[in-house]
């Protein structure tokens, strides 16, 4: 049973690497000091696809919403075995919080994707940490969900058994497709680039790319978009009008939910009380939390 | 008609019990309600789940609506889906609140987009205030207050036009009420409709296997980190933490450095902990980490580097090898305690 599998990536800023400067004095983040990275958790979701083809049959497309940097998620991608990736980068899409993000993944999905038989989400990005984005959008696509999916049992028949982990407890459930699911990074290890691939894609260009480039060089757009078409390099990119977006609903004006403000993470200052690393010193400590009643 | 409508609480149940952060979000939840001069309920949704009300009047909800269903009985996500959102559609409340539980993070997103509402993950700290956006004020708004980018900020967000306000909250960082026993409430039943549509998952086997430590409920915590070199090293949490009684904890990069079971694992993608006290030990302090431990009422931190940031929480303060201080601190305490 082929399965047409599209996995959703998100290009993140690599917040486990912050740094006093990417800190701003006023507390807030330097997004342009962060190196930007593919979402953790997509890459276990990408392989998962990846493996669910090699063994049902099937295509992998990769989709990413963001700004036309983000085609370097997407190139990625095709190194690591992705049949079609998308790019939907849009100026109007800016601000999205989770509610119209996953609106517009479904427009791009009903309008330009469907009949499907998967969505793979990694389970959430680094950046937000909110793990909404795949329970709304699967709402939108009027499909079931299956979070934290460890490992697919059986595909076949319509049908994927699989298996979650909920932290306190585990299931093995029965879904039938189309189906949305999640995975975490316990998942798999996701593969490397491969060598072959990295040679071909590496070239790979969206239009944005191809604009400024052909800008760069004095050449035609119309001329590379040709070359890269007829070689497969070329990165689709979809925005409001190609996928039918209502504009009321994607962006910042789409989200109901605002930032009030932000705050940087203050230390709580305390009466800090250093004791010497010596016996004398771990006896005094000692004597001290005897006497506070601080054991129990 | 009313000002505003209810504060819910999303009364989570898991082997016929309700779980705590369903207990601190009333805590909480009462304090909300009171601002705003409404009633606090509690949403119970299951089988034979009506004796598990009193509890929830105890800990302070005026309303329980119970949905009642054979096919409710365990969770799955589009039946529990669609009975909470039939419920705020016909109710109408204010404000839904979750804990940000596997199942209340997959819940609660799938609930928010049928409304179209705003929803804002995994918060720390709800209040009632006031938001200002373009000339406009919006009075009497949920702050849902939450760390972002891996902790390093913290964000209030508002949804001020959408209806309800909705949040889930994270396990352990708000307080469970003290319960008052005979308080009571009323028990609204609501109709539920069979799930034959959407039964599109189902669960063939669950297995709920019991946490390896119990850190929140534990008065002492000793926890390593990755300054502790060594798997074998990390001993000497569990020797220390064995002669004062207390819990063993680790930070993420001992977890991920193979230390210690992810269980054991304080901060922000583990557990957030308030014991008696807390003894950081080769831990440099991420905030991820200080997150999950900062509440707690004393904190001894042993570490080789005196510019530390686990130093800036804590209360006591070791400047020195952790390998070396910890035996040290058990040949005192064996002499003492």
């Amino acid at each position: 049973m082929p399965l047409r599998i599209i996995v959703l990536g998100k290009q993140v800023p690599d917040t486990k690497n912050v740094t006093g400067e990417v800190m701003k004095p006023d507390g807030t983040v330097n997004r342009a000091a962060l190196a930007a990275i593919f979402n953790p958790e997509d890459l276990n979701a990408l392989e998962m696809g990846l493996q669910l083809k090699e063994r049902c049959g099937g295509e992998v497309i990769v989709m990413t919403m963001g700004p036309p940097r983000a085609a370097e998620i997407l190139r990625d991608s095709l190194c690591r075995g992705a049949d079609r990736v998308i790019l939907l980068s849009d100026r109007r899409f800016a601000g999205a919080d989770t509610l119209a993000t996953s609106y517009t993944l479904a427009q791009a999905i009903t309008t330009h994707l469907s009949p499907f038989d998967l969505v793979i989400c990694g389970r959430q990005a680094i950046d937000g940490d909110t793990a909404q984005v795949p329970p709304q959008l699967a709402e939108k696509l009027g499909i079931p969900q299956v979070t934290y999916v460890e490992q697919v049992l059986e595909c076949g028949d319509g049908r994927l058994r699989l298996r979650r982990d909920l932290g306190r407890s585990e299931e093995i459930v029965e879904a039938s497709l189309p189906l949305l699911m999640t995975v975490p990074r316990t998942a798999n290890h996701p593969r490397w680039p491969d060598a072959r691939l990295l040679l071909k894609y590496r070239h790979a260009r969206s239009g944005f790319e191809i604009e400024a480039e052909a800008k760069r060089r004095g050449k035609s757009v119309d001329e590379t978009l040709d070359y890269l078409r007829t070689k497969g390099l070329f990165i689709e990119s979809w925005g409001v009008e190609h996928i039918g977006a209502d504009l009321a609903r994607v962006g910042l004006g789409g989200s109901p939910t605002k930032v009030k403000k932000v705050d940087s993470v203050v230390l709580k200052g305390r009466d800090l009380r250093f004791f010497p690393p010596t016996d004398a010193g771990v006896k005094e400590l000692i004597a001290e939390l005897i006497e506070e009643r601080t054991f129990v | 008609m009313p000002e505003h409508g209810e504060v819910w609480v999303f009364a989570e149940v898991e082997d016929g019990r309700i779980i705590d952060v369903a207990l601190e979000l009333l805590g909480r939840g009462r304090e909300l309600a009171q601002t705003l001069g409404v009633p606090l309920a509690a949403v119970l949704v299951g089988q034979k789940i009506r004796g598990l009300a009193d509890r929830l009047f105890a800990h302070g909800a005026d309303i329980v609506y119970g949905a009642e269903h054979e096919c409710l009985a365990e969770y799955t996500t589009l039946p529990y889906a669609r009975v909470l959102a039939d419920l705020v559609r016909e109710r109408q409340p204010e404000i839904v609140i979750y804990g940000a539980t596997p199942l209340g993070r997959d819940l609660a997103p799938r609930v928010a987009s049928t409304l179209k509402t705003g929803l804002t993950a995994d918060c720390t700290d709800l209040q009632i205030g006031s938001y200002e956006s373009g000339g406009r004020v919006y009075q009497h708004k949920l702050l849902q207050i939450r760390p972002a980018w891996g902790g390093n900020i913290i964000a209030t967000i508002v949804s001020p036009e959408h209806l309800p306000e909705m949040a889930t909250v994270r396990e352990g960082v708000m307080r469970i009420p003290e319960p008052v026993n005979g308080r009571t409430g009323t028990y609204l039943e609501v109709p539920v409709m069979p799930c034959a549509e959407d039964v599109k998952v189902s669960v063939l086997e669950r297995k709920t296997h019991p946490r390896r430590v119990d850190l929140r409920a534990a008065a002492t915590i000793v926890a390593g980190g990755y300054g502790m070199g060594s798997k074998e090293n990390f001993g000497l949490i569990h020797e220390l933490a064995g002669v004062l009684g207390a819990a063993v904890g680790g930070s993420r990069a001992a977890v991920d450095a193979g230390f210690i079971h992810a269980d054991h694992q304080v901060g922000q993608t583990g557990t957030t902990v308030r014991p008696k006290l807390y003894i950081a030990c080769g831990i440099s302090g991420a905030v991820q980490h200080r997150a999950g431990m900062e509440e707690s009422a004393k904190i001894l931190a042993i570490n080789i580097d005196p510019e530390a940031p686990i130093f800036g929480v804590a209360h006591y303060g070791i400047v020195g090898d952790a390998r070396e201080a910890i035996p040290r601190l058990i040949k005192a305490l064996r002499g003492k305690l």
